[in-house]
């Protein structure tokens, strides 16, 4: 071994016990703006984090990740200084790094089992896939990949969020003709409508879609499939091969109290959808107004909660609390959302739970009552379930309610299919695959599992394509032998 | 992109709309309705399709100007394109025999009931149609709604033409005068109020009354829940559960207050963009 080497290996060994921080906006200037809270690691930084990675010789990570990207390659290319690299490096197995690398819960995935995180924090995995995609986009070094020839075959995707675009994405490089139909006329699904601009910017969505649009997906927008066109005039009339579900979960919950239908009273669906697709935020210059609350209650704990509240503060609000009936433990949402959400200065009222809502002369919401709530026994989720403390009511005077609660299967679609399976809830059927009851119809993401992540919504797209093209290609195997024969 | 084939102004202020949308066509149904953005940075509105032409592959849809969007609206032009257009959404009419339909439309609303008039005639039903609006000049579609109608009355707010009064009077005299209760059936489509009224009206007859509800709506598809209505005491979706309730379970005042929530924007929009156009 030379002195060199001999240097080389003892510096590797000394582990810096943190992560590097990411450079971010100051909470109390982005509190009032709508641009992205984290700047990005610079290559320095980059570098420097990537250099925490001890390149375990069976990595964890990996495994850790729904779309099981090569994460010690990429990081390893990084430490090099390969930024190109590493960005095709994850594009291998995920061709949407620059959103997965904002809004992965990568804490409770890849960097959870990353080995140093026994003993210090875990390698920023995240950051480093971000500024992967970053620095390939910025510096405009995208290439696209090599396509396998046409085979002939025509996959329909419905709904263009995450499960969707992945799907897209694996299917259009095995030489599909790949087409995604949209409701809306903007792609991207929750990525556009429901994720704010200062988490996940409208433009890195954009892009993205923009890359599969250059490898030949073709995008249709404005079709409501069960209603412009069905899923079986997809399959029988207009030629497709397959068709892959992914609508996203899209019916919103309400608390069922009275006053729910005052004015200002919203659901989290719609005020996201407002402020972020239609750009309510930049009205008058946009026309679809949203009404701007001064003390706005948001009921929820998740992220979709955290995203309402961090956007009614940006729309102007003096107080914005969080109401939600357990503990601050059991709040569902990220902790970095936490975080971020209490940096900004959003109040969380704990152990609360909205009774009754009251309104003024025009309809709009003024107050809102609560009950008090304390922990009682664990419930079927394990966690412990919020108990009522008798008599025990307070109000909060608040010009601007939404509701983030979660919501239920949307079946706009499904009620329009014959012989598509669906479980009690309303959710299709699916196997580990995404293969559903009916014939050559795969479906993944919210639509299957209910609420869920983007990652995970990938991860069903990406099992979905690789089966819809084993499917189709033992077809033509088996139709080609069986002409064969009957010749 | 939807290209626009015809247009023209029926009456001040109401337009009638002719628009490629061969999908659209193939599926319309009476009672349907499209989501409509004019343009890149416009809103999404409702509109009740007022006609389809399958062979065309085109469906006709007739507004009134009331805000921004529909202001843009009736700037655009035949050749020109709408930014999105969006549907068949909602359930179609339930198009049954009924013996005898009252159906009665009140201004804009003439649109809408055009269609599943002549459905219902179509299926055998006898048609009273009453069609009322504020003045002579504000009536629009009288010859069309005629043409399907085996009785047409036409009120006028001020008398100018038809029956003066409200179309109300005429729908109550109707059904006091009709001792074999033969209506099984009383269409009213128009503004919130004017519906709430012919839902008064027909309750003491017990004749079932069916409104087409026009509440204001982002996505269509039951995504957002800004439609939502108290019907019978159940909080339902326009966009998806309706667009036609019965008009004897709905809380009109509810709808009429959620029409309203957005007052003071919908005219700071509408100044803002008159004074980018320069005025009118």
């Amino acid at each position: 071994m030379s002195g060199n080497e001999k240097k080389a290996k003892k510096e590797k060994k000394k582990i810096i016990p943190k992560k590097n921080p990411m450079p971010e906006q100051d909470p109390k200037v982005r509190r009032h703006n709508f641009e992205e809270v984290p700047y990005g690691y610079t290559p320095e930084l980059a570098q420097k984090e990537a250099e925490r990675c001890i390149m375990c010789k069976k990595p964890l990570c990996i495994d850790g990740c729904p779309v099981n990207i090569d994460i010690p390659g990429f990081i390893k290319m990084i430490a090099e200084g390969d930024y190109v690299g590493a960005a095709r490096k994850i594009k291998e197995e995920n061709c949407l790094p620059a959103i997965c690398g904002r809004v992965c819960p990568q804490e409770t995935q890849c960097e959870i089992v990353c080995t140093l995180a026994k003993k210090f924090e875990p390698v920023a995995i995240g950051r480093l896939e971000r500024f992967a995609a970053d620095y390939e986009r910025d510096n405009n070094l995208i290439e696209l990949p090599k396509k396998l020839p046409p085979n002939g075959r025509k996959i329909a995707v419905v709904g263009s969020g995450p499960a969707g675009l992945t799907v897209a994405g694996d299917l259009i490089v095995l030489g599909y003709e790949v087409t995604i139909y949209e409701a809306f006329h903007k792609p991207g699904g929750v990525l556009m409508y429901g994720i704010p601009e200062f988490r996940l910017p409208k433009k890195i969505v954009e892009e993205e879609v923009d890359y599969l649009k250059k490898l030949g997906v073709t995008l249709e927008f404005n079709q409501v499939i069960g209603k412009s066109i069905t899923v079986d005039e997809l399959l029988k009339d207009m030629g497709y091969n397959a068709v892959f579900i992914g609508v996203g979960a899209g019916l919103p919950s309400f608390l069922g109290i009275p006053g729910e239908e005052l004015g200002g009273v919203y659901s989290a669906n719609e005020y996201l959808t407002r402020s972020n697709l239609m750009k309510a935020f930049l009205f008058p210059e946009y026309d679809t107004p949203i009404v701007r609350g001064r003390t706005v209650c948001v009921v929820g704990g998740g992220n979709v909660a955290m995203d309402a509240a961090r956007t009614a503060l940006r729309l102007g609000a003096e107080n914005v609390y969080i109401v939600y009936r357990r503990s601050r433990t059991e709040l569902p949402a990220r902790e970095e959302e936490i975080h971020h959400a209490e940096e900004e200065g959003i109040i969380f009222k704990l152990l609360t739970n909205p009774v009754e809502m009251y309104g003024d002369e025009r309809g709009m919401v003024k107050r809102i009552k609560c009950q008090e709530m304390e922990l009682g026994e664990p419930d079927e989720s394990g966690r412990r379930r919020p108990v009522p403390k008798e008599g025990c009511y307070f109000t909060i005077d608040t010009d601007l309610v939404i509701i983030a609660i979660g919501g239920q299967a949307n079946p706009l679609l499904t009620k329009s299919m014959q012989g598509l399976e669906l479980n009690k809830w309303g959710n299709i059927v699916a196997d580990e695959n995404g293969r559903t009851s009916a014939e050559r119809v795969w479906a993944g993401g919210d639509i299957v599992t209910g609420s869920a992540t983007v990652i995970e919504a990938m991860g069903a797209g990406k099992k979905a394509a690789a089966d819809i093209h084993k499917y189709l290609s033992d077809k033509e195997k088996q139709e080609s032998v069986s002409w064969k024969v009957s010749n | 992109m939807t290209r626009i084939i015809e247009k023209r102004e029926l009456v001040k202020d109401i337009h009638e709309m002719v628009l490629a949308a061969p999908l659209i066509a193939a599926k319309a149904q009476p009672g349907h309705f499209v989501l409509v953005m004019p343009e890149e940075k416009g809103e999404r509105i409702p509109l009740t399709i007022a006609d389809y032409d399958r062979d065309n592959g085109t469906i006709t849809l007739i507004f009134m100007v009331v805000g921004t969007t529909t202001m843009k609206l009736s700037r655009l032009n035949a050749s020109e394109n709408l930014y999105a257009l969006v549907g068949p959404l909602g359930h179609p009419s339930e198009i049954e025999d009924h013996g005898t339909v009252a159906m009665v439309a009140g201004g804009i609303g003439t649109a809408p009931i055009y269609p599943i008039a002549r459905s219902l005639r179509e299926r055998g039903n006898r048609v009273i149609s009453i069609q009322g609006a504020r003045r002579e000049d504000l009536l629009f579609w009288t010859e069309q709604l005629a043409s399907v109608s085996d009785e047409h009355i036409i009120t006028t707010d001020d008398g100018s033409f038809g029956r003066k009064g409200l179309v109300s009077e005429p729908l109550k005299e109707i059904l006091e005068n009709d001792k074999e209760k033969r209506i099984g059936c009383v269409y009213a489509i128009g503004p919130a109020i004017m519906m709430k009224f012919c839902s008064l009206t027909t309750k003491p007859f017990g004749v079932k009354t069916i409104t087409s509800l026009n509440s204001v709506m982002v996505d269509g598809t039951g995504m957002c829940g800004g439609c939502r209505v108290n019907v019978g005491g159940k909080t339902l979706f326009t966009c998806v559960d309706g667009p036609e309730f019965d008009g004897h379970l709905v809380d009109w005042d509810l709808l009429m207050d959620r029409q309203k929530i957005y007052l003071k924007e919908e005219k700071c929009s509408l100044d803002r963009y008159m004074e980018e156009v320069g005025g009118k």
